[in-house]
């Protein structure tokens, strides 16, 4: 028997596009996995659900290329999500172009921002640079919450609906919006496969392993860098522009230092430098995330004592743990766990460098 | 003037809380090339071990006050060590994983926070002298401005001494310079490592008890607000640097008042935009070393 490992890349991408063809007619069935979801498949409160499941899958792979290919710990990219988000919330609300321009319009923005932002952090590198986009990040949260005219502050913008197409509209259109989370998280896995079979790809990876041998070699890492932090911010923003039109609205909990925490939780739990991890980690945290809330507010936990209560009421903390747990004890995370299952061998060293090459 | 007068000295007491957060980031990067994430819950802690203490005792005495401020500065030390005893020496020179333990503390401790005390914000009660004003030079200026600067001043004098007159400050500041000729020489540098955890943990928990004054209430997100700025403050003074860190708190503190008042609120960006320009003109930091 063929072991998992030894799996060829082409079966892995039939495998890919099998799964693909299975999510995309979930929305036709009447599936029930109860604990897991909230109802049957075709309903629109599990559908959206699980469309959210896929836009985190699609973030944590834009954070993957990051983090994971390029070795880059950045603890800013919830800006480029937000800059998504209310970049085409504000065009939508301000101007009177329909969709497809003010997504246009919406994207030039932020690719001249990341652009500048990104040539501008990646003068440090390492844990400063992660402290830069951090402060990056800051300065966006600051923005947003003191110009609530624009941006509506603490309440948030919501969707103005008046210039979306009918099909992206109302409860009964979950299932398009499902469909288009699942084609976002295609085109996101596609890109990213892509670049980093790229020759840019490959020197960004170099990079990380050593970046002085790459400049013996007469190659410039700024560049590559500079466009792989580009390429993640523009999937990490799509992504946020979906999700503006799925949660019809969003919230400056986008922009804050935890959303991106949030998201190097995901990459770390399902394994830093795996892509199939990325996707894994974003639908299992969401999935998890959503059944911990449900839990918190159960009567199971209403009537535990006080000292157990209050930690099982608190997702955060939960999750928080179990993130601390999976660093100290599960180095690559679920996809390493998976791998080292399938090959019998137990932790190698190599998913440990793996984590470190990223600094 | 006493417009000045009074925005340079709240600017220097909200620096003082800077430094108190900032110095244990320092100190911790420098030594052991960690960034603590955590650092901002050791604060929160603090805050709030104070507070209850003052609820118990009547917060309208000095003693209270001293004694919420010594409490603090324990609870800080002692969940300090204990996160670098339990959870930091286990992923011994893995920095990025050591970063990312910390995030998983400082996310779980949060919430921890939020489901004991709540997520409001708790009001304060603090001796009557701290809410009076003094006048300096034609300027009224809060009281509590003083207690900041003071304190933040003695733990500055305390850590230099600690530095510079004992066997643990010398292999510290060996430690800070190279870290693996101390190894070498056959010295513990593990013992250090906790030390040095202890310190910036006590530093934070002072500085929560007198943040939770500074801003008259404590909430679970106090420490996660301050530290974003202690974290700029250290990329400004250069990380692993004591005097960058004192520097840099003042100076981003004062900045962010005086754009506050005369350019319309615009401190917390403006200080980005410094750290912006520092980047741009000196990567390292006002008094990093070369990386």
């Amino acid at each position: 028997m063929k072991s998992l490992a030894n799996l060829s890349q082409r079966t892995w991408w039939i495998v890919g596009g099998v799964l693909v063809v299975v999510a995309a007619l979930l929305p036709l069935l009447n599936l029930s996995i109860p604990g897991v979801l909230p109802g049957a498949t075709y309903t629109p409160g599990t559908l959206q659900l699980l469309a959210l499941a896929l836009l985190f899958a699609s973030l944590a792979l834009s954070y993957h290329l990051l983090f994971g290919t390029a070795g880059m710990l950045s603890f800013g990219h919830a800006l480029y999500f937000a800059l998504g988000a209310y970049g085409l919330g504000i065009v939508l609300q301000q101007t009177e172009l329909t969709l497809i321009p003010a997504l246009g319009l919406t994207l030039a923005v932020v690719i001249a921002a990341a652009y500048l932002l990104g040539s501008l952090s990646l003068r440090v590198t390492g844990i400063s640079f992660a402290m830069v986009t951090l402060a990056f990040a800051q300065a966006g949260n600051v923005l947003v919450r003191r110009n609530p005219a624009i941006t509506g502050g603490e309440e948030g913008l919501r969707l103005d609906t008046e210039h979306i197409p009918d099909f992206f509209i109302g409860v009964i259109n979950t299932r398009n919006l499902y469909w288009l989370s699942l084609a976002l998280l295609v085109v996101v896995f596609v890109v990213v496969a892509w670049f980093e079979n790229s020759r840019a790809g490959h020197a960004v990876t170099a990079t990380r392993e050593n970046e002085l041998r790459v400049r013996v070699l007469g190659l410039r890492p700024f560049g590559v860098k500079l466009m792989a932090f580009v390429i993640a911010s523009v999937l990490a923003s799509l992504v946020g522009m979906v999700h503006l039109l799925l949660q019809s609205g969003t919230t400056p909990r986008a922009t804050s230092a935890d959303f991106t925490l949030t998201i190097l939780v995901i990459v770390v739990l399902g394994g830093v430098g795996s892509r199939w991890g990325a996707i894994v980690g974003g639908i299992i945290y969401t999935l998890l995330d959503q059944r911990l809330t449900a839990l918190a507010s159960s009567d199971a936990i209403d009537g535990l004592p006080a000292i157990l209560r209050i930690p099982l009421s608190e997702p955060l903390f939960i999750l928080g743990t179990l993130f601390i747990l999976v660093v100290l004890f599960l180095p690559g995370g679920i996809a390493g766990a998976v791998k080292r299952l399938s090959t019998g061998t137990s932790a190698t060293p190599s998913e440990r460098k793996l984590l470190e090459e990223a600094e | 003037m006493s417009t000045i007068i009074l925005l340079l000295i709240t600017g220097l007491g909200l620096g003082a809380l800077y430094f108190l957060v900032a110095s244990g980031l320092s100190l911790i990067y420098g030594l052991m090339g960690v960034l603590n994430f955590a650092h901002g819950s050791f604060l929160t802690l603090g805050a709030f071990a104070g507070w209850e203490l003052s609820r118990r005792m009547g917060g309208e005495s000095w003693g209270t006050l001293i004694a919420s401020m010594l409490l603090g500065m324990v609870v800080g030390a002692a969940v300090a060590a204990a996160t670098e005893f339990l959870l930091i020496r286990r992923l011994y020179n893995r920095h990025i994983e050591q970063v990312l333990v910390t995030v998983g503390l400082a996310l779980a401790t949060v919430a921890l926070f939020e489901g004991i005390w709540g997520t409001d914000p708790i009001y304060v009660t603090a001796p009557p002298w701290l809410s009076q004003t003094t006048e300096i030079l034609g300027a009224r200026v809060p009281n509590d401005r003083f207690l900041m600067i003071g304190a933040a001043v003695l733990v500055l004098l305390g850590i230099v001494a600690f530095l510079r007159y004992t066997r643990f400050g010398l292999i510290i500041r060996a430690g800070v310079e190279n870290r693996s000729m101390v190894t070498a020489l056959g010295i513990d540098v593990r013992k250090a490592f906790t030390v040095v955890f202890a310190i910036g943990g006590a530093a934070a928990g002072l500085g929560g008890v007198l943040a939770s004054h500074y801003f008259g209430y404590v909430s679970p997100q106090l420490g996660g607000s301050l530290l974003i700025f202690a974290f700029i403050v250290t990329v400004i003074g250069g990380l692993g640097s004591l005097a960058g860190a004192a520097i840099a708190s003042v100076v981003v503190a004062i900045l962010q008042q005086f754009a506050n008042y005369f350019w319309g609120g615009t401190g917390d960006l403006m200080v980005v935009l410094l750290l912006a320009v520092v980047l741009l003109v000196r990567p390292t930091g006002i008094l990093g070393k070369k990386a």
